[in-house]
């Protein structure tokens, strides 16, 4: 046991060395780097190079769809972007994110799906034939909407709360969401679920051009494009006004209140905005299922939402996109310990913690907090 | 809604409730116990609950008997049950707090870090019980891990009987085992907390970290204790589970956790008192609540009551406070 | 540019998968996947049929040599959300002819346009609900009963008992809360009351003091085990006497023994032949091969794998060719006789529905429920 702390501790610093290096290039080597970087992100699903075939989902028996493994791995990081907003930015613990995955898949799903009960409803009252739906591009709108709605709506009475009575309201939150859509069979079709989800190209259709149904590339390319405009936007906000009042408000709540930073209407604004994120996510997981159902909302995915975060590194984009890869690719590549896939998870969770608590690829703030922590803690081995 | 059903046996879902809000209270206290010292949401104190219920299917499909035992017999195989069951409860909780709490504790990792591990650990032990015993036991203790992830029974130790009637309400036995033990167990609590040598240590921690140390408090030994204190009260709720649900798997702590947790707030996490009337309050409303509307509502109805409390009483019905108020 | 051009060729490679091996096949046999909660918490009420498939498979490739068929399982621990990822891979595989599965409604609805759109044959073990079959989808098949066809059963024997106030209860899943409203267009004025619970509840005062108010004769529970066996021990505790009667998904061993002596007597319906009346000697080369009775679908299973065996020596070899010959499909097989209807649905005719009692923990047949 202690010779594999040994041997994993230098190896982690090596990778801070990596990023060291990394910043400190030129700024066209780094741009090239970037270029290079997102090309490759767009040649993953192709991924032919021969052992690197080895990281391929479909390489193994019984393996699933590589292009599919790796739409998953897009909407984590999707979701762990928005969710770093919530967490890592603002500093607010929410468990229940999957209440908002699950409003944003519902969104396109009840607007756009000809099976779904408000849209039946809608045709009804209107007298529209029975192959009319609220278009994809329309839905997506309503679905980041509705999101947003409900962030402010979730964040309006509990914000005030201190983070951990946060942290049960919100998980209190998504459960809430998957037992409506369970129960209001009338809006939601129930445990039914809806089925015949709208994409980009309209209803699922194997006529469709490029948003089939066999081939997943497409979706993989869509999302990691929506993945890539989010990281951009959400860095840009990270070093505007509002990342910084965020940082503020996360460091001290009272010391930011004085500095004349609102502390709620910020939080409010991490919420909504970490919300729509989540909607955004969901909406394109609906879009390219074509299919949800309540079971697929539950408490147990909302909760390692957050651990992917932590995990990989929370205040870092990097980091948390690494947890959402890792908690989306290892227990498809590695089907072939299919029962233990999540002992060997929680195993790698505690490890990682107790080793590097900052995360694998933590926030250079938060790694020196944490360092400050641990020195305080020699210094007065007595505080808790 | 159904409003004639509710009021016209109120007293009766109000017997049935509290009997259900007693486990959920002593849930509660393991989390609430935990937190007023230190600070954090053991995440993994549901998977303690978990491991006694097994405990105590392993003493009751174990020992042998014939049919329904007599009531001494059920006498001492609830005592087993209870030796075995906080044994084990108190052991894991321990062990958590060794393996995976301390190092983090040393290195004084941020709330966060303590919640995703306790995460982890709680995935840990679901998957052991689930899949691993199952695996490398199931042929030698088919009574207890017969199938991986599955459902198994508990045998019945004691016949539910009704006790006595009054008005439209009836009390049956298992009820007032449940209710009593409950309080029994809870007043136990709260003397060793409040009256002991070893409960003003522990209520010295909560205060006040650094000064409870100049005092000469060990911490660490308060630390260890209030996980064994918890787990022991996780300990009892299994037996109680056991004889008023009947039966355990790996996931059954899930539910009954996320319950727990929500009386403990609801009542003021970090506050005794708080857990109980937290648990109780939850229990009827639960109850209530499923008369009301639908059972299927009943854990919506919970948790919209938990987000109403807090936001008239932001630190739970009787606040926060092992020991004394805290702002 | 000449590594990326190497790197896309590679890629192209790649991607075409192994579907070469198609042209490698003998004069007969192919490869078919079979797809299915394998793992995780449901796992129970499926291995049963994976092992039914998996035997049929065995017991051909032993007696024809010169006939290998393959069979490919892929584990989706019943979520749609890993079952399409799945089905995309088997599609987009052209070695692969036809599918077994899936195994749960929601997953099979998941994945049925993946398939049909692939010309893929999927033939169903076990996803029962019923308005599967009428979406107008031209590759799906099942060789179980609707959810329809075994409430029209089980009514058909509340009547027998001259069931007078049959309470209803369902856990809110797909298949509980389908297989209950079906149940509830047949029962009429019998219908006492109904409640439907919430999945992964343990304890049920509020539950069990409707059926007391109801003073209902019958309790009729939709769902599964997980739910339904501490019901039952919990309603026995509180005195209540009337009889229980639940469908396909508490026909598993778990049930009885997870409510312990509160099951005892309840009535279990299972489209599903008892092992003694089942055709040649499945149930005995089931119990010889895994140690235990084939238990719920294991029959199925068998049947579902039988078809394929019968097309590829029929010498089909495209997947065309198989859902044509899948669609003709017209035998005995060792669950029932079958024979596919027009949307996929198995003649419901022949259909057989049996019920069971609970005995300790065992379920004696008791007899065979007939259609009204």
């Amino acid at each position: 046991m202690s010779q594999s702390v040994d041997t994993s501790v230098p190896r982690i610093g090596r990778l801070d060395a990596v990023r060291d290096r990394w910043q400190n290039l030129p700024k066209w080597q780094k741009s090239l780097g970037a270029v290079a970087g997102i090309a490759f992100l767009y040649y993953l699903p192709l991924l032919g190079i021969p052992g690197l075939t080895w990281f391929r989902t479909d390489s193994i028996e019984g393996g699933s769809s590589w292009a599919g493994t790796l739409f998953t791995c897009a909407i984590y990081v999707l979701v762990a972007i928005g969710l770093n907003v919530v967490i890592g930015l603002a500093g607010l613990l929410d468990l229940g994110y999957i209440g908002f995955f699950a409003i944003g898949a519902y969104g396109v799903g009840l607007f756009g799906s000809v099976n779904s009960p408000v849209v039946k409803l809608i045709q009804e009252r209107f007298d529209l034939p029975a192959t009319w739906a609220v278009g994809w591009v329309l839905c997506a709108f309503i679905a980041v909407l509705l999101t947003m709605i409900s962030g402010v709506i979730l964040g309006w009475p509990t914000l005030r709360l201190r983070g951990d009575y946060l942290a049960i309201v919100t998980l209190g939150f998504g459960e809430i969401i998957r037992i409506v859509a369970r129960n209001m069979v009338g809006v939601t079709n129930g445990p039914v679920g809806i089925s015949a989800i709208p994409g980009p190209e309209g209803p699922p259709s194997s006529d469709n051009n490029i948003f089939g149904l066999v081939d997943v590339k497409p979706w993989y390319w869509l999302a990691i494009t929506f993945v890539l405009v989010m990281v951009f936007a959400v860095r840009r906000l990270e070093h505007s006004r509002v990342g910084r009042a965020w940082l503020a408000v996360r460091e001290d709540e009272d010391a930011a209140a004085v500095m004349g930073v609102n502390p709620f209407k910020f939080k409010l604004w991490a919420f909504a905005i970490g919300a729509a994120l989540g909607g955004l996510s969901g909406m394109l997981f609906a879009s390219r299922y074509a299919f949800i159902d309540p079971t697929q909302f539950n408490a147990n995915l909302s909760i390692l939402f957050v651990a992917m975060v932590v995990v990989g590194g929370s205040g870092n984009m990097a980091g948390v996109a690494l947890g959402a890869v890792l908690l989306g690719y290892l227990p498809e590549r590695f089907r072939e310990i299919a029962d233990y896939r999540w002992l060997a998870f929680g195993v790698a969770m505690v490890l990682v913690m107790i080793l590097r608590p900052q995360g694998l690829i933590p926030s250079r703030r938060r790694a020196r907090e944490l360092k400050d922590r641990a020195a305080e803690a020699e210094e007065a081995p007595a505080h808790v | 809604m159904n409003f004639d059903a509710l009021i016209s046996e109120f007293g009766q879902h109000t017997v049935d409730g509290l009997s259900k809000g007693a486990i959920y209270a002593l849930v509660a206290l393991g989390y609430t116990l935990v937190y007023g010292v230190l600070r954090l949401i053991n995440f993994a104190h549901s998977e303690v609950f978990m491991v006694g219920t097994f405990a105590v299917l392993f003493v009751w499909t174990q020992v042998p008997f014939e049919g329904i035992p007599s009531p001494g017999q059920a006498v001492v195989l609830l005592l087993l049950a209870l030796v075995a069951a906080t044994l084990a409860s108190g052991g894991t909780a321990l062990a958590i707090e060794r393996i995976a709490y301390r190092p983090l504790r040393k290195k004084n990792a941020p709330p966060l870090i303590f919640l995703i591990t306790a995460i982890g650990v709680s995935l840990i032990l679901v998957e052991i019980f689930g899949q691993l015993l199952p695996d490398l036991l199931g042929r030698a203790l088919p009574e207890l891990f017969g199938r991986p992830r599955q459902l198994v029974g508990m045998p019945t130790i004691i016949e539910q009987k009704d006790l006595f009637t009054i008005g439209h309400v009836t009390v049956n036995n298992i009820q007032v085992i449940v209710v009593v033990s409950a309080l029994v167990m809870m007043a136990l609590l709260d003397w060793f907390i409040n009256k002991t040598r070893y409960g003003r240590g522990v209520r010295a921690v909560a205060q006040n970290p650094e000064t409870a140390a100049l005092m000469g408090v060990n911490q660490e030994r308060v630390i260890m204790l209030i996980f064994v204190l918890g787990g022991v009260m996780a300990g009892a709720a299994a037996v109680l589970w056991g004889i008023r649900a009947g039966f355990t798997l790996n996931s059954v702590g899930f539910v009954l956790g996320l319950k727990a947790f929500t009386a403990a707030v609801l009542g003021g996490i970090g506050n005794l008192r708080g857990a109980l009337l937290g648990g109780l309050f939850l229990g009827l409303v639960e109850v209530y609540g499923a008369t009301l509307f639908s059972t299927q509502w009943e854990d919506v109805i919970a948790f919209v009551v938990l987000i109403v409390v807090l936001m008239f009483r932001p630190t739970g019905l009787l606040g926060e406070s092992l020991g004394r108020a805290r702002a | 540019m000449g590594i990326a051009a190497a790197m896309l060729a590679a890629a192209g490679c790649q991607d075409a998968g192994s579907g070469d091996s198609n042209t490698a096949a003998a004069e007969c046999g192919g490869k078919i996947a079979i797809f299915g909660a394998f793992s995780g918490d449901n796992a129970g009420l499926v291995i049963p049929s994976l092992n039914g498939a998996k035997l049929a498979i065995k017991q051909h490739n032993a007696a024809n040599a010169n006939c290998q068929i393959e069979l490919k399982e892929f584990d989706t621990q019943g979520d749609p959300a890993q079952a399409t990822p799945i089905a995309n891979q088997v599609a987009g595989d052209q070695s692969f002819l036809g599918v077994i599965g899936g195994h749960f409604s929601g997953e099979s609805d998941a994945t049925m346009p993946v398939y049909e759109a692939a010309g893929l044959a999927m033939v169903s073990p076990s996803a029962t609900r019923t308005d599967l079959t009428a979406k107008g989808n031209k590759s799906f098949f099942r060789v179980v009963g609707n959810d329809g066809t075994q409430a029209g059963a089980v009514s058909t024997y509340l009547k027998s008992q001259n069931a007078a106030k049959v309470f209803m209860i369902d856990d809110g899943s797909a298949y509980g809360a389908g297989i209950t409203a079906e149940l509830e267009k047949n029962l009429g004025a019998a219908l006492a009351g109904k409640e439907k619970i919430q999945e992964k509840q343990a304890q049920f005062e509020a539950t069990i003091s409707k059926i007391k108010n109801a003073q209902a004769d019958f309790v009729f529970y939709g769902g599964y085990t997980r739910e339904a066996a501490p019901l039952v021990r919990q309603m026995r505790a509180a005195g209540v006497t009337a009889k229980f009667v639940g469908p396909d998904g508490l026909y598993d061993p778990a049930f009885p023994q997870g409510a312990q002596k509160g099951a005892e007597g309840a009535i279990i319906t299972c489209p599903c032949l008892p092992a003694s009346k089942a055709g040649g000697t499945f149930s005995a080369d089931f119990e010889k091969e895994y140690g235990i009775a084939p238990g719920s679908y294991g029959a199925e299973g068998f049947d579902g794998a039988t078809i394929y065996i019968d097309a590829f020596k029929a010498g089909k070899k495209t997947r065309a060719d198989i859902l044509a010959f899948v669609k003709a499909y017209d035998k005995q097989g060792v669950s029932k006789y079958i024979k596919f209807a027009e949307n996929g649905d198995v003649d419901p005719s022949k259909v057989v529905i049996w019920s069971y009692q609970v005995k300790g923990i065992t379920f004696e047949p008791l007899q065979e429920l007939k259609l009204s």
